[in-house]
This record gives C-alpha cells, structure tokens and sequence, in this order.
C-alpha cells in the first residue's frame, strides 16, 4: 500500500494548507471591514478643503497658484501606491501593467517620468524595472497615518514647484466594491478647473478675511488638500487590497477543498485495490492447498 | 433661543464633531479667536492648542486638541479642517528628506537640524497638550 500512503501525506499538506488560506480569508475578511469604514471617514474632509479652495481660487483670479496653473507637460511623476505584502491575486500586477503601458507611451514622446512610490511591491517591482525613484514610503501597516505620507508627497510637490515635473499623476486601485477593484490613473496637480456651473454661483460671492494672507493660506491648504488625496488613495488601495486578498484567498481555498475531494477519491481506489488483490491472493493460496 | 452656527471639524482619518454651535474658539495663528454666529467670512491657519465649542442649550462645553490646522468661517457655518500630527514647515521638510534618504538608501549628515525642528514641535505641541489639560482641570473644579 506504499501508494495510498503517499497520498495520504499529501491529503494531509493540502488540508494544512487549506487551514492557512481559510484563516486568512477571515482575517482580510475583517480587516477589509475596517479598512472600508476608514475610506468613508476620511471623505468630508477632502470635500469640505475643495469646497474652500473652490471659493479661494475664484475670489482671487488674479493670484494663480501653480498647482491651479497649467503649463506644457515636458516630464510627468507618479505617485505609485501598492500594497507591502502579496498574495493578494494580481492587484498590484494589474495596476503596474497599466501603468508600464502609460510610461513606455510617454517615454515614446521622450517626456521624462519620475516615480514616488509607496508600499514594498512598488518598491519592488520598480528595481527590477528600473527608472528614476525620488522617493518611497513603505511599512505603513493596515492603518494609514497622513504624517507617514507628507514626506513622499512634498518631494514631489517640491519637483513639480522646481519645474522637475509638470505635472504629477496618482496610480492606485479604487475601491468599487469587494469583488472590483479599478486599476486607476488620475492627474493629481495641476488640480481639474472649477466647472462653468460652480464659477457661476460663486460669482457674486462675499470674499473672506485672510490671515495672514491670501497667498500663504491657500497655500497651506492646497498642500493640505493634495496630500488628503493621496491618503484617501492609499486608504482606498488598502480596502481593495483586503478585499482582493478574501477573494483570492476564498478560491485558494475552494481549490484545496475540490483537491482533497479528488484525492480521497484516489486513495480510496488504491486502498479497495489493494484488499481486493489480498483476498484474491488469499482465496487462491487456499484453493491451491 | 439663543442663535447657532454649524461646526464641523473635520480630519483626514475623520469626522471629529459636527453639530451646533453658540460659540467656537480656536488657536489661530495671530491669537485666539472667538467666534459666535454671523462672524465675517474668515480664513486662517490654526496653531497647535485646544479648540472649544459651546453647543448651546445648556449643554456642557466640548473640547478639542488639535495639533494644527485650518478654519473656514462662514455667518452661518465654521469648519475647522485639522491635522492629525504634528506639522511645521522645518518638519515637513525633514519628512520629504526622510523619504528621498529611504529611495537613495544613503545616510544624510542633516540629522542634526532635523532633530532640532522635531524637537522644537514636539515640544510646542506639548506645551499646548499641558495647557488644554490645565483648563479642563480648572473647570471641573
């Protein structure tokens, strides 16, 4: 019976392997939870700094700021967020495919990219490809703190000020629901015009009292603004990165439980095989005596 | 009844409070700032301290520390959109270093300053921390 011993073992690493992926489909399963009730936390507030910039950029059209100004696109920089850890199906694999195929179009124009990276597989993925990294932040655990990514965000809001970059484009996967997630990539600065309908409304409004000043005030909150977004982003990506390793995790899983189904079936072939041959080699040892 | 204004108070990672208000004041950066209902449109910077709202209807005042910030003032609407740490330029400046020092793998000899701002903000935010908690000491006494 050496055979259905072997498959016995194996029977034996796959139901181990099974309890793995089970375990952490429960956990992604509650950590997706969270992870949601935190993207819809963090919505007011981006609204409500768009509300005011809306409000400041038309009360002074005189003042163009140069995240509200567009100029011609000579190099672009990425911010690119990923997740740090993997087995999570082909969620990063997905956003970096779509975004190679952007890079290589531009670099076909010969238009410089930069990279800002954010999450250990982007980190990874992009030193075995290569291309000018300006800066990274990686480690930043289920939950996201903004203080962990101003930095990365200033050094490329630095270079778009500097003229390194014209304009600065965000990669992340959207939440859409737990079975969906969209590869996205959207431009982050120089920030969309207010629609005619907004400008409209706005047009007779009262001004606000400054201090210290216009100028610095939207300053502050622009920067504010722009780095609310980027953690909204990354907060969106850690949804999606939860949800998309249940999923996977779920068909592991699955797999396992039709796997083990199969194999049980074959040892048991084997085992009936193997009593069947010892009786018929008992029936005729006795008929032989 | 005595009239109100809507406050929000708004984080990245959160919604703080929102609510009615019959009086809000806030550590702006040239001073602190009552504000009652009907104030002229304002704008301005917060500096770290504690930020107070008085909902009215006899209900006890609600306090809040915020490490920074900004508030939008409207007649009828304030809202205080607040930082969740601790932020100042130099600061700001050593965490975009931090971040290019971690893609160059390389050591930057600028600790030295860096640590003084960190230190310097720290050491602001904590001052403030104590004050907010001395006052919520002298009004339960």
């Amino acid at each position: 019976m050496a055979g259905a011993k072997e498959i016995r073992t194996q029977i034996g690493s796959i139901k181990n392997t099974q309890k793995i992926t089970r375990a952490m489909e429960m956990v992604a399963a509650a950590k997706m939870r969270k992870a949601q009730d935190r993207m819809l936390a963090s919505r007011p507030y981006a609204e409500k700094m768009r509300q005011v910039i809306g409000h400041l950029s038309l009360a002074h059209p005189e003042q163009k700021h140069p995240f509200l100004e567009r100029r011609e696109v000579k190099a672009v920089g990425y911010i690119i967020i990923s997740s740090d850890r993997g087995l999570c199906g082909g969620l990063n694999n997905n956003l970096f495919r779509a975004l190679v195929k952007e890079v290589k179009a531009l670099q076909e124009e010969e238009k410089g990219v930069k990279f800002c990276l954010v999450g250990n597989k982007a980190v990874a993925f992009f030193s075995r490809v290569g291309g000018q990294v300006l800066a990274q932040a990686t480690q930043l655990g289920d939950v996201p703190h903004v203080e962990d990514l101003v930095g990365t965000v200033k050094v490329m809001l630095d270079a778009y000020l500097d003229g390194e970059v014209d304009e600065i484009r965000i990669a992340y996967n959207r939440f859409v629901n737990t079975m969906t997630q969209d590869p996205t990539v959207e431009r982050l600065v120089p920030l969309p015009e207010p629609s005619e309908e907004e400008r409209e409304k706005l047009k007779h409004h009262w001004d606000y009292i400054y201090e210290p000043d216009a100028r610095e005030v939207l300053e502050d909150l622009l920067a504010r603004y722009i780095e609310s977004l980027v953690y909204q982003s990354v907060v969106e990506n850690g949804a999606c990165e939860q949800s998309a390793r249940m999923v996977a995790m779920k068909a592991a899983s699955d797999n396992a439980g039709s796997l083990i189904d199969e194999l049980e079936l074959v040892y048991n072939k084997a085992r009936q095989a193997a009593i069947t041959q010892e009786i018929s080699e008992i029936v005729s040892g006795a008929a032989a005596v | 009844m005595a009239m109100t204004v809507h406050v929000d108070i708004v984080s990245a990672e959160g919604e703080l409070y929102s609510g009615q208000g019959e009086m809000i004041y806030a550590p702006a950066v040239m001073g602190e700032i009552g504000i009652a209902p009907r104030h002229a449109p304002l704008v301005t910077r917060l500096k770290p301290g504690d930020v107070r709202v008085a909902p009215g209807g006899g209900k006890p005042m609600e306090h809040f520390y915020v490490s920074g910030g900004i508030i939008e003032v409207q007649p009828f609407r304030v809202t205080i959109m607040a930082d969740t740490g601790v932020r100042a330029a130099d600061l700001d400046e050593a965490a975009a270093l931090e971040a290019k020092k971690r893609a160059e793998e390389a050591l930057a000899n600028k600790t030295g300053e860096m640590e003084v701002a960190r230190a310097q903000a720290e050491l602001a935010e904590a001052v403030a921390q104590l004050q907010t908690i001395e006052k919520l000491r002298k009004m339960k006494k």
